[in-house]
């Protein structure tokens, strides 16, 4: 195997983390990522700070439906059903 | 030297750890577990059958987003319900045209998106709604991390290396109600395109490829709204949660 020809800094690393997670990095670029975090507690911090920032959004609740819109649309599906 | 294999808290990639984590890491990389195919033809039984309740719970839970969407693409609020509401009966009198070929949740928006834009143009809204996400994904923003946290490119030993590293988080403090608070706020204040993608991507969980397909933008512009959002949605609970990060 051949390493990582230019390793990544911290800087750079940072930029990549979205494309990292979603699998996007061709793999020379990929090799190179991984090679950063293996030899790097900070990056690997970072990515942790990333992780826990999408596992906190996932619990914001949405507004809910405003109640006139909700009547309107369970009118229409009776009116629907009726035919 | 022997190199030593360090343990990441989880990989991303390989889902090596099929734990707790696992459910993380489909979400991180954008594969989101949606209804399935299964969970699909069922709702969509229940629906021709009348079901009120099945109906109500689908308004519920995409409701909010389509109104989201439709309002992006027309010019008021007003104009946005009227396209749901005939969004939702264009589904109703097309469920037997529903073929399962993508998920009901991606079919639905593809009804919406079409209407929406169809009533935009009649409206005579002069610039379409994927024109500005593209513009906002190609244009240039500032770095992820403040580059002050960085060491020079001249460092002798770490040249852009971290200088003042991000602290470790517990997950108790960042899901505190004080703390989604702030997450909350963060998002409000992100830009049109960037807070959709990261409210449909991390908020209700999507998937890239139905967060892209319903805002009809490419699947890199979709990665780069999300990166930008999810940058600064964590500069924002850093400044909160550790307002003063040491220098190393």
């Amino acid at each position: 195997m051949t390493g990582p020809s230019v390793p990544l800094s911290c800087r750079e690393l940072v930029e990549l983390v979205t494309d990292y997670l979603e699998g996007a990095l061709p793999a020379d670029e990929q090799a190179r990522f991984q090679a950063h975090l293996e030899a790097c507690d900070p990056c690997v911090g970072y990515i942790e700070q990333i992780r826990l920032t999408v596992t906190a959004a996932g619990r914001v609740e949405e507004a809910d439906l405003d109640p006139a819109s909700r009547e309107a649309l369970l009118a229409e599906f009776r009116g629907w059903k009726r035919g | 030297m022997t190199a030593f294999a360090i343990r990441l808290p989880f990989d991303p990639l390989t889902g090596e750890d099929g734990g707790p984590m696992a459910w993380l890491k489909d979400r991180l990389a954008g594969r989101a577990k949606t209804d399935g195919r299964g969970a699909d033809a069922e709702l969509v039984a229940r629906l021709r059958a009348g079901d009120e309740q099945a109906f109500m719970e689908l308004v519920e839970s995409l409701g909010p987003s389509m109104l989201r969407i439709a309002r992006m693409h027309v010019r008021d609020r007003a104009t946005a319900e009227e396209v749901v509401q005939e969004t939702w009966l264009a589904v109703l009198n097309g469920l037997d045209r529903f073929e399962g070929r993508s998920s009901l949740r991606t079919w639905i928006f593809r009804i919406l998106t079409n209407r929406a834009k169809t009533r935009g143009e009649r409206d005579g809204r002069v610039v379409p709604f994927s024109a500005v996400i593209n513009a906002d994904a190609a244009s240039g923003e500032g770095p992820s991390v403040d580059p002050d946290r960085f060491f020079p490119a001249d460092h002798p030993k770490y040249p852009y290396g971290w200088a003042a590293p991000p602290v470790a988080w517990t997950q108790e403090r960042v899901l505190e109600r004080e703390t989604l608070e702030v997450l909350k706020e963060a998002i409000s204040r992100l830009p049109d395109s960037q807070r959709e993608v990261i409210r449909l991507r991390d908020v209700e969980g999507w998937s890239a490829e139905e967060v892209a397909d319903a805002l009809e933008i490419s699947d890199v512009n979709q990665r780069v709204l999300l990166h930008r959002a999810r940058s600064k949605v964590r500069a924002a609970l850093e400044a909160y949660l550790d307002p003063t990060p040491e220098a190393a």
